[in-house]
Formats: structure tokens, C-alpha cells, sequence
């Protein structure tokens, strides 16, 4: 390793001095699911990350730079593909971006300790004709099995590609990975075009096919005509209609790659697609077996040993429970501290912020920061600590290798309602925050796995109605019930996706369940760099929806709530009768000019329509808030009541004024109806970008809103029947 | 590459057509723990075929059943991959059983 290291820094600083050498250098990140490619990215990258989206979907793109010597590595991570096909969005998206945005270096993160397989991706961008550096990625276990990689041979083989041997959870190889792509990337280090042959028959079809492509060349670029030829063959649906969009004689070409397609399956006896997968597996395997030897026979691994007691068929269970709750109960205990902390923090900020305006100032700028913004967006934050408790939970269990167990765990019960294990992941994350358990749905492969999986995930009780839980709970039950309460209200989202799952099955998504195929990752110890890198990205998520929707739809709700004012007789009134201490988080407007206002208007005007749910004005105006975002209908609930205040006296608290006006079963009708209903502004916005369908969103939208209705009124109805009315 | 791929077409694992003549085919649900196959050939969709494929699940390669609970998903030990499978595909991959002795490890040392 020290050899090539050495090698490529003084090619880097040969580069240097070359005054015409790029000095930015555009590298790609492919690799195999698990194969650490996101781990040799973190370190490549530092915390000069950037996370966006690929365009036209909403496949996580994330970018950062390196910088070596002089030369700036501009560096981006492709989502984790087992193939170059075009038969998945993650497979699509990283073959359109090597092929369109055509980076200067592509680097092929393969896992050592299972290289075979790993160079059936690393023979698909051979094909593709892109500068490689291949990184050696496990090289420790690889070592540890016995396994002896002669590299300079498989450089060889793969026209002259730099290997560097990495250790990604211990940061080994990251110099010379790094030296290694600026050296590719400059020019320094050339690497030979290696024609990859699948065959006489093949070849021959291929090359009559790309002669028949040549003309159209400059339509097909940057793709090479044999490379076209090869999809071509392949029936590459997504090539098939490049030709037929770009090309002058579609027909003629399609019509050749049919035929030619056809005389392969006689002559070879298979789908020319299976076909040219295999032998470029063959490929693969014949590198794998001239370069690689084995010193020693691993029989069972630590990880089989591991799995023979987390997927025994009793403990397993035990297990996946013991885990389920203490992630939970760390969300909940330990996210309490940090929790209050920030509630004082607003609180103080509040006051500050208030304190800038004379006493019992009615200033619209002071009403609009302390109850607007400060209330606002302070009280959706305040939960961010649970958020990242369980964000860090769910982070540690998929960088351990757990959560694809957990998914084999659950396949047997997803299966009784027509999903399978790997649903299950998205399901979890979704008590989190639905936004990013959605775009989590990308593993699932069959379309209606993933729309079944996407619309039942709003039940699945995300971070944001746990301040409504811990409110209503808080101020209608005694200590030792609130716990249940809002463990049942999990049950029963979580016994509502069943039934939904179930019935959308039968229904409109009807179908056998897609087969069920999934990688188990070996055990690996997370590093506390990875789990943090990984809670910070959904974290972050949270974050810019609580700054930018939910400060938003605070303002808007302030407006809606403060105009249009009461014609008041005299306007100096108001302030004159409730001198207020620039105290409470909440200013003091009287209960009047709330009704008066757009949102008591139409939180009056729906009231017909929810007397049968228990609810009143207040609470309509206050879901009108859930609407965009359900943390602010804790935020509005105070706004619509602090007005209550009188003078000389503190506004009464929060809870106090529910326990005045609600009964304990209209707070449980409230809790239920804002679990099952209403699904958020940024959920509509990401299952209308991921379904691509108005249709479906509108669907989940509609139906889980009437299904919250019909379930709110049957409980009320029966509670008021039964006598618990009473407050 | 080129001599690799030769080799590879040489000792025939690519092109069996069935499992007749060398011993018996059997869906691979039917292995216990531990028991080790061949891949013959996988009787599903050319879509499930490549995607299996790209797992290193291809015919000619040695499977060794690590999780058969007998209801339930099905865990697999190609190479050195653990891959789970549902019930239903562990019925429509066929294997030829190999037996212990004469097995060569699994992985890579072949």
C-alpha cells in the first residue's frame, strides 16, 4: 500500500505543476449496498457535505469536497445498486447521472471480503467506458477470511485501475484513495479502455448492431454506440426509448436488436438479458478466481453465529421487542431533559423578545414574533430532542446491520396483510417523522408494495402528535394513565395500517406480494461518526420543515387568527383595561377578537360538521393549524385560548383552560383524530413526488381524513353513550 | 478477462439446461440448515432472474441454506452474502443437493 501511495502523490504533484490540469475534479462514489461506500464518503468528505436531490426524483443526492494538493475533488455518493439496469429508481439514477453528468473519476467502492460479487457492478462501469479507481473497501475481514487479493493482477485485468485497500470504519486507505482519484483525475495516471467480450455470439451481434448505431452517433452521445448495442440486446427498456426518441431509423435499429435478440435465444437457449448477465458475472468470476486466493476455509462467520440467536424463532422476538422499547423509552425518558431545557429557553426568549415593547404594548410586530414565530416554531422545536433520540436509535440499528433483520423478523407478520419484511423499515422510521419514512419506501421494488407502504405510512404515529399526546394526556389524565394513553394511541395507528394495508390489498392494490429478496449486512459495530452523520440528515429534514413550513404556517395562522380585527369602540381600549407584565409567552387578546377573526369564522362555520366528534370552534381553528403541520396544533390550541386571561392575574396555563373547557373523552376524541387524519403539508408534498400521482396522494389524503372522522365519531358517540362525557 | 470467461464456460455451470443425468433437482426450500447446493437454474421472470443475479444468486453457484424455519422467510449463504428470501422464491430456485464430504468450501476458496 505504502508503494502505491507514494506513486500516486507524486503523480498528484506532477499534475500540479501542470498548468493546464483540470483543478477540479468531478468523482463519482458507486457501489454495492453495504459494500461502506456512504462510510468512505463521510471520511473522503469530512462535514463539507451537501444534501440535495437528483432531479426529477427524490433520491437523496449527497455531495462534498475534498481537496488534494491543489486539486479540488468536487465528490458525489450514488445510491448503493447491485446493477446498472433500468429496472430500479436507485439503479436508474446512478446509470443516468455517470452517463449524463460523465464525472472525471468514478470510484467503485467494492467489499473486499466479497469481491466477486462486488466486480459485477465494477464490469458494468467498465462498460460504460468511465476512469475507475477501485477501493478495496473491508480489506481487514477480507484478510481475516484468508483471502490473499493480488491487486497489481487485477489491475491488470481492469486496464491499469488503481486498488487501494481501505478500512472504512477504521479511516485506513483515505490518503491514498484520495491521491489515487486526483491522479486519475488529472490525467496523471491513465487507464486503458478494456473491451469487455461476452462471447463470440454476443460480440458479433453486438458489433453488427453498434455498425448499424455508428451514423447515429452523435444523436446517442455521450453513450458509445457499442455500448448501446449491448443495452440494445439487453432490451433495455430505457434505451429502447432513447433510440426511438433520437435516432432517424428507430424502427430499423429496434427492428435489428429484436432479431438479433431472437437469434440469441435460440442459438444460446435463454433471454439474451440473462444471458449477457451472466457472462459478464463470468467476467467477474474469472477475475475474482485469477486474483484471489484463499489461504484458509471460513465455514461459519461470527455474524451466522450472531444470527442463529437474533433470528431464532422465540428469541428473535424478545429480542426485537427488548430493542423496540428501548429505543422508545430512551425517545421518551431521556429526550424529557433535553425537552425542558429548550420549552424554559423559549419561554426566556419569548420574555426577552417581549420585554423590547413597552409594558402591555398591543404592538401587531411583538404579537407576531412572541406568539407567531417564538410560539410557533418554539414549540415544534422543543421535540426535536425525541426526534433525535430516535432518529439516532433507528441509525444505530441500520449502521449495526440489525434493521435488515428486524425487516426478516417481521416478514412473517407483514406478510398476514400483503407486504413483506422490507416495509417494515420505512414503518419504523415513520415514528419519526413521515417525510423521510416515505422516501425510505425506495427500497421496496414492486410499485404496489410501495404505494400500500406509502399510504398507510401517515398512521404510523410520527414525532410531530407527540406534542399533542403529551399535552392532552398531561392535562386530562393523572400521572400514572399518561403513559398508557399515548402507548395506545400508537397501537391504535399501528392496528389502523393493518387494517388499511389489509383492505387496500383487497381493493384497489390488489396482488400477490412482490417476492421478497434482501441482502442481510454482516454485524457491525456503528461507528459514532456514521450514526451521528446518519441522525443528522434526517434531522436536518425535521429542522428545515420546522423553519420553513411550520414558521410559515405559524405566521399565517397568527394573521388568520389576528385579522380581520373586532370594529372595537375604542382602540385604545384593550390595552388600557389588561396592563399585562411583559411576561407570558402569550399576549393577551380577548376571546372576542379570536372569534371575530378568519380562523374563528371558520372554525365556527365547520362546527356542525364537528359537533359529532366533540369538537368545538377552538379546536376547528386550532386543526386548521394540523392541517400544515401537525406540531402547530399545540401551538394554536395556546393561542386560541390565552386569551382567557384576565387582569392582574398571569394567563392560567395552558392546561387549566383545556380542563375548563373539554372533557377527558373530547381530548381523547382530539388525540385520535389527529393520528389517524390529516395528513401534513410536507407528507401530501413527498408522497405526490415518490407516487408521481396527484391521484394516490389525494386518495391517502381523503380517505385517512374520513377514516378519522367515522373512527373520532364512533368513539365519541360511544363514549357519551357510555356516560364518560362527564368532565 | 477474456481467458476467464472462457474458463468459466469451460467447466459448464452456465449451461444446464435442466437437472437431468446428474443427480436430483430440488427446490431449494426443500434443504435443512446448513445443507449446501448448486444452482441450477431459478423459474421466475427475467426481471427476479437478473436482480438475483447481481446478488451472485446465478446458476453454477453454491448456496448453502443458513435459516429454514420451515414457515417464514428463508436466509441463504452465497459467497460470502447472507441473502433472505421469501418462501415462495425459495421454491422456484432449484438446486442440485451437493453433500457435505465432497462439498468444496463454500465462499471463495473454490
Amino acid at each position: 500500500m505504502g508503494e502505491g501511495r507514494e506513486s500516486f502523490a507524486v503523480a498528484g504533484q506532477r499534475a500540479d505543476r501542470r498548468s493546464d490540469a483540470p483543478r477540479r475534479v468531478r468523482v463519482a462514489l458507486a457501489g454495492n449496498p453495504n459494500s461502506g461506500k456512504t462510510t468512505l464518503f463521510n471520511l473522503l468528505t469530512g462535514s463539507r457535505q451537501h444534501v440535495g436531490n437528483y432531479p426529477g426524483v427524490t433520491v437523496e443526492k449527497k455531495e462534498g469536497v475534498r481537496r488534494v494538493g491543489g486539486v479540488r475533488l468536487d465528490i458525489v455518493d450514488l445510491p448503493g445498486t447491485y446493477s446498472l439496469t433500468a429496472r430500479s429508481t436507485d439503479e436508474l439514477v446512478a446509470r443516468r447521472f455517470l452517463i449524463d453528468e460523465h464525472p472525471d473519476v468514478v470510484v467503485c467502492v467494492a467489499d473486499a471480503s466479497n469481491l466477486e460479487r462486488n466486480l459485477y457492478l465494477t464490469v458494468q462501469l467498465l462498460e460504460l467506458d468511465l476512469p475507475l479507481v477501485l477501493a478495496l473497501n473491508m480489506s481487514d475481514v477480507a484478510a481475516a477470511r484468508g483471502q490473499v487479493i493480488d491487486r497489481e493482477n487485477l489491475s491488470r485485468l481492469l486496464g491499469g485501475v488503481p486498488i487501494i485497500p481501505t478500512v472504512g470504519n477504521r479511516g485506513v486507505g483515505i490518503e491514498a484513495l484520495a491521491d489515487a482519484i486526483a491522479a486519475v483525475g488529472t490525467g496523471a495516471h491513465p487507464i486503458r479502455h478494456v473491451p469487455v467480450s461476452y462471447g463470440a455470439e454476443v460480440d458479433e451481434e453486438i458489433a453488427k448492431l453498434s455498425a448499424l448505431l455508428e451514423p447515429q452517433g452523435a444523436r446517442l452521445a455521450p453513450r458509445g454506440p457499442p455500448w448501446v448495442a449491448l443495452k440494445l440486446l439487453e432490451a433495455d427498456p430505457a434505451i429502447r426509448d432513447l433510440v426511438r426518441t433520437r435516432c432517424a431509423e428507430a424502427e430499423t435499429i429496434l427492428a435489428g436488436a429484436d432479431a438479433a435478440g431472437a437469434h440469441l435465444r435460440t442459438l444460446l437457449g435463454d433471454e439474451p438479458e440473462i444471458l449477457i448477465a451472466d457472462l459478464r458475472y463470468g467476467f467477474a468470476a474469472g477475475a475474482f478466481r485469477e486474483t484471489v486466493r484463499c489461504t484458509r476455509e471460513s465455514r461459519r462467520t461470527r455474524s451466522d453465529q450472531i444470527d442463529a440467536i437474533i433470528t431464532h424463532p422465540v428469541l428473535s422476538l424478545l429480542i426485537f421487542f427488548g430493542l423496540m422499547y428501548l429505543v422508545f423509552l430512551a425517545t421518551f425518558r431521556l429526550g424529557a431533559y433535553p425537552k425542558d431545557g429548550l420549552h424554559h429557553l423559549f419561554h426566556y426568549l419569548a420574555q426577552a423578545a417581549g420585554g423590547l415593547w413597552p409594558l402591555g404594548s398591543t404592538s401587531t410586530l411583538r404579537s407576531l414574533l412572541v406568539d407567531g414565530v417564538i410560539g410557533g416554531v418554539g414549540g415544534v422545536l422543543e421535540f426535536l430532542p425525541n426526534i433525535l433520540i430516535l432518529f439516532l436509535g433507528i441509525a444505530v440499528l441500520e449502521d449495526s446491520g440489525y434493521m435488515a433483520r428486524a425487516a426478516f423478523i417481521m416478514d412473517r407478520w407483514m406478510h398476514k396483510i400483503g407486504l413483506h419484511g422490507k416495509s417494515f423499515i420505512p414503518m419504523l422510521i415513520g415514528f419519526g417523522c413521515t417525510v423521510p419514512a416515505v422516501m425510505a419506501t425506495r427500497v421496496l421494488e414492486s410499485r404496489r408494495d410501495r404505494l400500500t407502504t406509502m399510504l398507510i405510512l401517515p398512521l404510523m404515529s410520527c414525532g410531530a402528535r407527540l406534542p399533542i399526546y403529551t399535552l392532552l394526556a398531561g392535562a386530562f389524565f393523572p400521572v400514572q394513565w399518561q403513559a398508557p394513553v399515548m402507548w395506545t394511541m400508537y397501537l391504535v395507528g399501528i392496528v389502523m395500517a393493518v387494517v388499511v394495508a389489509k383492505v387496500l390489498r383487497v381493493t384497489v392494490l390488489r396482488g400477490d406480494a412482490e417476492p421478497f429478496v434482501m441482502e442481510l449486512p454482516p454485524y457491525r459495530a456503528p461507528t459514532v461518526r456514521g450514526a451521528l452523520i446518519h441522525m443528522g440528515y434526517r434531522a436536518w429534514a425535521y429542522l428545515r420543515k420546522a423553519g420553513t413550513i411550520i414558521l410559515g404556517v405559524s405566521v399565517c395562522l397568527w394573521a388568520l387568527t389576528s385579522y380581520p380585527k373586532p370594529p372595537a369602540s375604542d382602540p385604545t381600549e384593550p390595552a388600557a383595561a389588561a396592563p399585562q407584565r411583559a411576561g407570558p409567552v402569550q399576549t393577551a387578546r380577548p376571546a372576542a377578537a379570536i372569534e371575530y377573526s378568519a380562523a374563528g369564522r371558520i372554525g365556527k362555520a365547520i362546527e356542525p360538521a364537528t359537533r359529532p366528534l366533540g369538537f368545538d370552534w377552538r379546536v376547528n381553528t386550532a386543526l386548521l393549524g394540523a392541517v400544515a403541520a401537525k406540531e402547530v396544533f399545540v401551538a394554536q390550541m395556546g393561542v386560541v385560548h390565552s386569551m382567557e386571561a384576565t387582569q392582574d392575574q398571569e394567563p392560567e396555563p395552558l392546561e387549566a383552560a383545556l380542563r375548563r373547557n373539554y372533557t377527558p373523552l373530547q381530548a381523547v376524541a382530539i388525540m385520535l383524530f389527529c393520528l389517524l387524519g390529516l395528513p401534513c403539508v410536507a407528507t401530501v408534498g413527498v408522497v405526490r413526488a415518490e407516487s408521481g400521482s396527484w391521484g394516490w396522494t389525494l386518495l391517502q389524503w381523503g380517505g385517512l381524513t374520513a377514516l378519522a372522522y367515522v373512527a373520532t365519531v364512533m368513539v365519541y358517540q360511544t363514549g357519551l353513550a357510555l356516560g364518560l362525557g362527564a368532565g | 478477462m477474456r481467458q476467464a470467461a472462457q474458463r468459466q464456460e469451460e467447466e459448464g455451470e452456465r449451461v444446464i439446461p435442466d437437472g437431468g443425468g446428474r443427480g436430483d433437482v430440488v427446490p431449494l426450500a426443500a434443504l435443512d440448515d446448513g445443507q449446501r447446493g448448486r444452482l441450477v437454474r431459478v423459474e421466475a421472470g427475467t426481471g427476479l432472474r437478473t436482480r438475483l443475479l447481481a446478488m451472485g444468486l446465478r446458476s453454477g453457484a453454491e448456496v448453502r441454506v443458513v435459516h429454514n424455519g420451515g414457515h417464514g422467510p428463508f436466509v441463504v449463504a452465497v459467497d460470502s452474502s447472507r441473502v433472505v428470501l421469501g418462501r415462495g422464491m425459495a421454491h422456484k430456485i432449484l438446486v442440485r443437493p451437493t453433500r457435505d464430504a465432497e462439498a468444496p468450501s463454500h465462499g471463495p476458496g473454490r
